[in-house]
């Protein structure tokens, strides 16, 4: 029995004094679509970087594939999406170096890129549709294209974990429904997906279990349908499948 | 030109000139990003203590400012990680002391004669030893961007991801902050200690205002970087001037043309990119670029499209 992707168990988490996450026990197995719902402040964001060993924990413990985030060196199988595409100082990086920087942590320090490296970019610029968009910019796309690019460096890493901090926010209806299909293809290979997510949208076919929190506690926890395992069903075929088959 | 290489220490000069300018720009770039684009100045205040325990104990300068410059980038990068408003505060505190201090150290040692030319450089005084000492402290910089270069970029992009992505974000931190110090210890005798922060900024600022990428950026600042080292070296040697202020000078009159022709390109790439109703896009010089570009608009919506206009402006005000 492989451990779960994610596992915490009593997990508090302090932020300047105040108590943000209050006791979480939360197991993420593998294959789940897993939206963290709940409203502003309630500790989505925090949670899911607790999750990442990202925020230290004043209580309680969390395990990434077994293994506390400080001991834990398997990153490659992790990809994380966070809110906003970074600007720093303003130095410029194009699309595709974004994207190209998903696979740092799959990469060896002494060898340049690899065909395969190469070709793992070709094919998460290709998913969210950004592959004529390669040479721009990434910081003069709007926003639902900078949101595209930080997916494809996350899948750019062939993860077999995808965590999305709000994928959703300040995205117009067109790239949500990209994200969908972009996602119900990921979910038909069988990975799996933790995201924070304010309302479920056109995601909802995709989810399997939604996670509400309110004040740093778990208030609900709704099982909407079974996790996929199935390998390489076609992405739309798979979503459909999990739509027929939610009787809950 | 031939006679200026008639001289031997205009050929030392000029061989650590191209050095120079190659370095500073290269770790400058990861500095700027980094949003750090003040370290380089406060480490050269630091120097300055190291040359003046150098002098006194009558060890090599350039030591004693490679072991003083280190140490000061690491106080530098602890106080930095370790409080939330980047040390503001301490690091001023760190930067007045080593300036102080050197000015003290030097005047006790040589009456403040020898004060001015490492505050702004003097190439009469550099030596074929100094050269290679340079030369290896350059090698080191470029391997170490070479190496953890595609770490450093990640780094340098956002802490949470290149954590997220299992980097030693500690390690790379001081990294960066050592580099930056060893670089000022190669640019110093040339630039001089309060202009060689300039150098790792100055190429860097010109860059990015015509490249779309990070690589890019980085290779068109070392390339401005070696132009201005070298040229502002050849116009002090010419008109009697000091070399530091002339190379400075003349990064940023790159810079100015730089932000000009970056204008002009970024306009350019807007008409292009614009999607104009009736399905003709672009007009004027544009036209060329527009109808190649007009496939990529018709794949996105009008709102899409609209966004972009709307950060363009912005950009350009950020300076990217």
């Amino acid at each position: 029995m492989t451990p779960p992707p994610f596992a915490m168990t009593a997990g508090r988490v302090r932020l300047d004094g105040r108590e943000v996450l209050a006791g979480i026990d939360l197991v993420v197995a593998p294959g789940d679509v897993v939206a963290l719902t709940g409203p502003n402040g309630s500790g989505k964001s925090t949670l899911v970087r607790a999750l990442l060993g990202l925020l230290p924990l004043s209580g309680g413990r969390t395990e990434i594939y077994g293994r506390v985030p400080s001991r834990f060196r398997d990153w490659g199988r992790i990809g994380y999406v966070p809110q906003r595409l970074p600007m720093g100082g303003g130095v410029p990086a194009t699309v595709r170096e974004v994207v190209a920087s998903g696979r740092t942590a799959r990469q060896s320090r002494w060898r340049p890129a690899s065909s395969a490296d190469r070709a793992a970019v070709d094919r998460a610029l290709a998913a969210v549709g950004l592959t004529d968009r390669a040479r721009d910019s990434a910081h003069l796309l709007s926003g639902g294209q900078q949101q595209r690019v930080l997916i494809a460096r996350a899948l750019a890493g062939e993860p077999d974990v995808i965590v999305m901090d709000e994928p959703n926010a300040g995205v117009d209806a067109d790239n949500q429904e990209a994200l969908a299909r972009t996602l119900g293809m990921l979910t038909g290979e069988g990975r799996t997906v933790v995201l924070v997510l304010h309302e479920l949208g056109p995601l909802e076919p995709l989810i399997t279990r939604t996670v509400r929190l309110e004040n740093g506690r778990i208030a609900a926890e709704t099982r909407l349908r079974a996790a996929t395992t199935a390998l390489a069903t076609g992405g739309a075929r798979a979503s459909e499948q999990l739509a027929e088959g939610s009787a809950a | 030109m031939t006679d200026v290489l008639s001289y031997d220490f205009m050929r030392i000069a000029l061989a650590m000139a191209v050095l120079i300018g190659l370095t500073a720009p290269a770790i400058g770039t990861f500095i700027v990003q980094r949003k750090l684009s003040l370290l380089g100045d406060g480490i050269g205040h630091i120097a300055l203590t190291g040359i003046g325990l150098g002098l006194l104990t009558g060890t090599s300068p350039i030591l004693g400012a490679l072991v003083v410059t280190v140490l000061g980038a690491l106080a530098i990068e602890l106080l930095r990680a370790r409080s939330r408003s980047g040390g503001d505060v301490a690091l001023a505190l760190l930067f007045y002391g080593g300036l102080a201090g050197g000015a003290l150290l030097t005047q006790a040692q040589s009456g403040g004669s020898s004060l001015q030319s490492y505050l702004f450089g003097s190439i009469s005084s550099v030596t074929a030893d100094d050269l290679y000492v340079v030369a290896g402290l350059a090698v080191a910089v470029l391997a170490i961007v070479a190496v953890f270069g595609r770490d450093l970029f990640l780094l340098c992009q956002d802490e949470e991801l290149a954590r997220a992505a299992g980097l030693r974000v500690r390690f790379l931190s001081v990294l960066i902050a050592v580099t930056a110090a060893v670089t000022v210890v190669i640019a110093m005798r040339a630039v001089g200690l309060l202009l060689v922060g300039a150098l790792m900024i100055i190429p860097v600022a010109a860059a990015q205002q015509l490249a779309r990428g990070f690589r890019a950026t980085m290779l068109g600042a070392m390339v401005i970087g070696v132009l201005s080292a070298v040229s502002g070296l050849l116009g002090s040697f010419q008109y009697d001037l000091q070399p530091g202020p002339s190379i400075v000078l003349f990064a940023l009159a790159v810079f100015l043309v730089a932000v000009v022709a970056g204008a002009a390109l970024r306009r350019r790439r807007a008409v292009a990119t614009r999607p104009v109703p009736g399905g003709t896009a672009g007009n004027g010089p544009g036209t060329a670029a527009g109808s190649a570009s007009h496939e990529t608009a018709a794949h996105e919506t009008v709102l899409g499209a609209a966004a972009r206009a709307h950060v363009e402006p912005e950009a350009e005000v950020l300076g990217g």
